[in-house]
C-alpha cells in the first residue's frame, strides 16, 4: 500500500498543486536557460546551410513546435482516456490544459512552415505535402476539442465527451497522414526539397536537439502552471483552496 | 441479433412516414451540385475536371446534414434511455440505427449520384467505379457523422460543431474517392483506392458504433 502512495498522491489536487509550485520555478528557469543556449548555438554558432543560406535557421523554431505540437496531442489525448476510464478529475485537468497549449504550438510550426517554405519551395504552402495537412488536421481537433469541451454546461459532460473525441482524434491522425502521403505520391513526384535529404551536420544538429529540449521544458513549465489555474478553478468551493487564497486567515 | 431487426424496421418505418426528413439532404445534395457551375463555368472541359470533386463534396456534406438528428429524437422522447437500460449491447442498437438511416439517406443518394455526374460530362464507363466507391465511402462517413451527433446530442446547437469535428476526419475518404473516380475516368484500374475504401469502411464499421455508443452513454447520463 504505501509504496503505491506516490502514484495515489498524483490524483489528489492540493498535492499536485504544491508539487507543481515546487517544480514550476525550476523548470521555468531550465527552459529558459536551454532557451537562451539553443538560440546562441542556432543563430550564431551553427554555420549557414549551402543551400538555404542563413534561412535554414527557422528549423531551430519550427521542428522544435511541430514536435511539441503531435508530442502535446499525445499527452491531452492519454490524460483524458485516463480520466474517461477511471474517472480521474485531475487527468481531465491535465487534457484540458493541454489542449490550447498544443493549439498554439501546432499553430506555431504551421506558420514558421509556412515563413520557411517561402524561400526554399517558393510557395507558402503545399497541399501535397503529408506533414503539412495533417499538423493542420491536428489543428483542427485541437480546436475540435476546446470547442466542444466548452460548449456543455457541465464540465464533467464536457471533459468525458471531449475524451471521446480525443480518442478518435489519436486513430485517425495516422490514418489522415498516411492517406495524404499516398495520394500526393500519386499527385506529384518527389520535387520538393527534403530535410533528410542532405544529412545535417552535427553543429547544426546540437542546437536543434537543445531546442528541443528548451521546447519540452518550456511546455512542461506551461502545462504545470496552467494546471494549478485550472485546479483552482475547479477546486474553488473547497475548504483548502478557500485557505490558500485568504491565507489561512478565515 | 432480435433487438437488431426490430430496431432496424422501427427506424426504416419511422424515416419512411416522415419522409420529408430523409428528402431533405437529397435535395440539398442536387442543389449544391447544380450550383458549381455557376460558381466554375458551363464549359465541359472545366466541368468534367471538377466534376468528381464537386459530387464528393456534395455527397459528403449532405450525409453530413442527414446525420445530424439520428439521435435527437431518441434521446427528446427518451426511447434512447430504454436503449441504454436494454440488455442488448448498445454497440449493436447504433448499428441498427446507422444501417437503416443509411439505407434511406444513402443509397438514394447512390441513385442520384450517376445523374449529376452524367451532367458533368463524367463519362458512362466511369459510372460503375462511382457507385461502387460510393457503396464504401457512404457507411464510413455515416459512422462518422453518427458520432459526431453523438458527441454532441446533448447540446442545444449541435449542428455547426459536429461540421467542425467531423469534416477534418473525412479527408482520407475524400481522397480515396476522387482518387477512384478519377482513375476510372482516366480507363484506368481503380481497384486500389476501392480497397482502401473498402478497408476504411471495415474499420469505422467495427470501432465506430462502439465509440458512439459510449458517446451516447455519456451524453445521456
Amino acid at each position: 500500500m504505501s509504496r503505491w502512495r506516490w502514484f495515489h498522491l498524483l490524483a489528489s489536487p492540493p498535492y499536485v498543486y504544491r508539487l507543481a509550485e515546487r517544480l514550476a520555478p525550476w523548470i521555468g528557469a531550465a527552459s529558459v536557460l536551454a532557451l537562451a543556449a539553443g538560440t546562441y548555438g542556432g543563430l550564431v554558432l551553427a554555420p549557414p546551410d549551402y543551400l538555404q543560406g542563413e534561412g535554414f535557421r527557422i528549423i531551430y523554431v519550427h521542428v522544435p513546435s511541430a514536435y511539441i505540437g503531435l508530442m502535446a496531442y499525445v499527452v491531452m489525448a492519454s490524460a483524458a482516456a485516463c480520466g474517461f476510464i477511471w474517472r480521474i478529475k485531475l487527468a481531465h485537468a491535465v487534457a484540458a490544459c493541454t489542449a490550447p497549449v498544443g493549439a498554439s504550438f501546432t499553430f506555431l510550426a504551421l506558420f514558421t512552415g509556412a515563413v520557411w517554405g517561402k524561400p526554399m519551395w517558393g510557395t507558402y504552402w503545399q497541399w501535397g505535402d503529408a506533414r503539412l495537412v495533417s499538423e493542420l488536421v491536428l489543428l483542427f481537433l485541437y480546436l475540435g476539442f476546446m470547442l466542444l469541451r466548452s460548449s456543455f454546461d457541465e464540465r464533467d459532460k464536457g471533459d468525458r465527451v471531449a475524451a471521446i473525441l480525443a480518442a478518435v482524434g489519436v486513430v485517425n491522425v495516422p490514418i489522415i497522414h498516411y492517406s495524404v502521403e499516398w495520394w500526393s505520391t500519386l499527385h506529384q513526384g518527389a520535387t520538393m526539397m527534403r530535410l533528410d535529404g542532405p544529412s545535417i551536420t552535427l553543429e547544426m544538429l546540437i542546437p536543434l536537439l537543445i531546442m528541443i529540449g528548451a521546447f519540452t521544458l518550456c511546455f512542461a513549465w506551461l502545462i504545470l502552471r496552467r494546471l494549478q489555474a485550472e485546479i483552482l478553478d475547479r477546486e474553488r468551493r473547497t475548504r483548502w483552496v478557500e485557505q490558500l487564497v485568504t491565507g489561512g486567515a478565515s | 441479433m432480435n433487438a437488431y431487426v426490430t430496431l432496424f424496421a422501427r427506424d426504416l418505418k419511422l424515416a419512411l412516414r416522415r419522409w420529408s426528413e430523409f428528402a431533405t439532404p437529397l435535395i440539398f445534395f442536387v442543389i449544391i451540385a447544380s450550383l458549381f457551375p455557376f460558381a466554375l463555368s458551363p464549359e465541359a472541359a472545366v466541368l468534367n475536371q471538377a466534376g468528381t470533386g464537386v459530387l464528393w463534396i456534395s455527397a459528403l456534406l449532405s450525409s453530413l446534414l442527414a446525420l445530424d438528428g439520428l439521435f435527437r429524437t431518441d434521446v427528446d422522447d427518451g426511447s434512447m434511455e430504454q436503449l441504454i437500460l436494454s440488455p442488448t449491447s448498445l454497440s449493436l442498437l447504433v448499428l441498427a440505427k446507422l444501417c437503416a438511416h443509411w439505407v434511406v439517406s444513402s443509397l438514394p443518394l447512390i441513385a442520384i449520384a450517376p445523374f449529376i455526374a452524367l451532367s458533368f460530362y463524367m463519362p458512362v464507363d466511369a459510372l460503375a467505379t462511382l457507385i461502387v466507391a460510393l457503396l464504401l465511402a457512404t457507411p464510413t462517413l455515416s459512422v462518422l457523422a453518427a458520432i459526431g451527433a453523438a458527441l454532441t446530442v446533448s447540446l442545444k446547437t449541435g449542428g455547426a460543431l459536429v461540421g467542425l469535428l467531423v469534416l477534418p476526419l473525412t479527408s482520407p475518404i475524400l481522397i480515396f474517392g476522387t482518387r477512384a473516380t478519377d482513375m476510372a475516368m482516366n480507363g484506368e484500374s481503380a481497384a486500389g483506392p476501392l480497397y482502401l475504401l473498402a478497408a476504411l469502411a471495415a474499420f469505422s464499421l467495427s470501432l465506430g458504433p462502439m465509440t458512439a455508443a459510449a458517446a451516447l452513454r455519456v451524453s445521456v447520463e
